[in-house]
């Protein structure tokens, strides 16, 4: 069993993709191994609460559209997944990949040819859209000193 | 721990068929009722019982039962009910042994009648037409119904529930896919 932190890990990656991104790189790493779904993948609202300031009172900010899975393997390891949107397909792939990511013998493969490629392709679309917004940054300190 | 099991096939037509097939049982104590798709709960759950408490059991309703750990998870799974620590104090009471006393369940209040538990106890087989002889609200004669496997004295403890009305405890017997109802109005004499 992999310790909570690398669990979340790969659950948050998994979280971020979409089913296009996770079947492209699924294609070149080991079969994942069949299952059955305990329960969905189906789509529900899901109420997101917020604090004023970080210790206000708690509110209702709004609901959000979520899609959850949970898949079982042949050796009783469940896998879950909650994903933002409608996206059953990514959900189903996401709940198997964490059951098989527990799996130490299956893990190091799969990190490497699914999880770390999602990882660096989330994190350079990341900062492609920090660099875009940073091109278009005033610096309100630079206005001052041209005056 | 043999791992969680799948509960319905299709959550939502399946809960809500048990459900009709709930109040029907309910509406016409002692009939008995076949479900038509059961889930494959964790022994020693039967079919019939683990469908009704999918359809019935929600997070606002606590739940005892006498199932082990595996039947436990699976209930907390699938229903997200939680999982009360003594019969006293849960909604919903699932049996598949000796239950505890009816008396010993909530009852609910004369303000709130509708509070009190329901028990759902697993016994052997179920059958129609032979045993005890049911009469009350809903049956127009007799309703006769052959219960193998109820627990010793159950007939004295549900005597004692029935003269608490309106207050008192509803029971739900299953047995492999059928469902019958002793709702608690229902008056039982051995046949």
């Amino acid at each position: 069993m992999a310790d909570n932190s690398q669990r979340q890990h790969w659950m948050s990656i998994l979280a971020k993709s979409n089913a296009a991104a996770i079947e492209a790189r699924l294609a070149d790493a080991p079969a994942l191994p069949s299952h059955t779904r305990l329960r969905g993948p189906e789509t529900g609202l899901v109420m997101v609460r917020g604090r004023a300031g970080g210790d206000g009172a708690p509110f209702n900010l709004g609901e959000m559209t979520v899609t959850r899975c949970a898949v079982r393997l042949a050796d009783g390891t469940v896998g879950h997944a909650y994903l933002a949107g409608r996206d059953a397909r990514a959900a189903e792939l996401a709940a198997a990949l964490d059951a098989a990511l527990q799996d130490p013998a299956r893990r190091p493969a799969l990190m490497a040819s699914v999880i770390e490629p999602l990882a660096a392709a989330q994190s350079e679309a990341r900062e492609r859209e920090a660099r875009r917004a940073a091109a278009t940054r005033v610096r309100f300190l630079a206005m001052e000193t041209t005056r | 721990m043999t791992g969680l099991l799948p509960g319905f096939a299709d959550p939502v037509v399946d809960a809500q068929s048990t459900f009709r097939a709930v109040l029907e049982a309910m509406a016409r104590p002692g009939r008995v009722q076949r479900l038509p798709a059961p889930p494959a709960p964790p022994a020693p759950l039967s079919p019939a019982a683990g469908a009704v408490l999918l359809a019935l059991a929600d997070g606002e309703t606590p739940l005892w039962l006498d199932a082990g750990a595996d039947a436990s998870e699976w209930a907390r799974f699938h229903a997200g009910c939680p999982v009360a620590a003594d019969a006293g104090g849960a909604e919903f009471v699932l049996a598949v042994g000796t239950p505890p006393a009816l008396s010993a369940l909530e009852a609910g209040t004369d303000e709130d009648p509708h509070r009190s538990a329901t028990l759902i106890l697993q016994v052997a087989a179920l059958e129609e037409g032979t045993g005890w002889r049911l009469t009350g609200p809903g049956i127009e004669h007799e309703h006769r119904l052959h219960v193998t496997g109820a627990p010793d004295g159950f007939l004295a403890q549900w005597a004692a529930n029935r003269a608490l009305s309106p207050r008192g405890v509803d029971v739900i017997l299953c047995a492999g896919d059928r469902v019958a109802a002793l709702p608690r109005g229902t008056s039982i004499k051995e046949g």
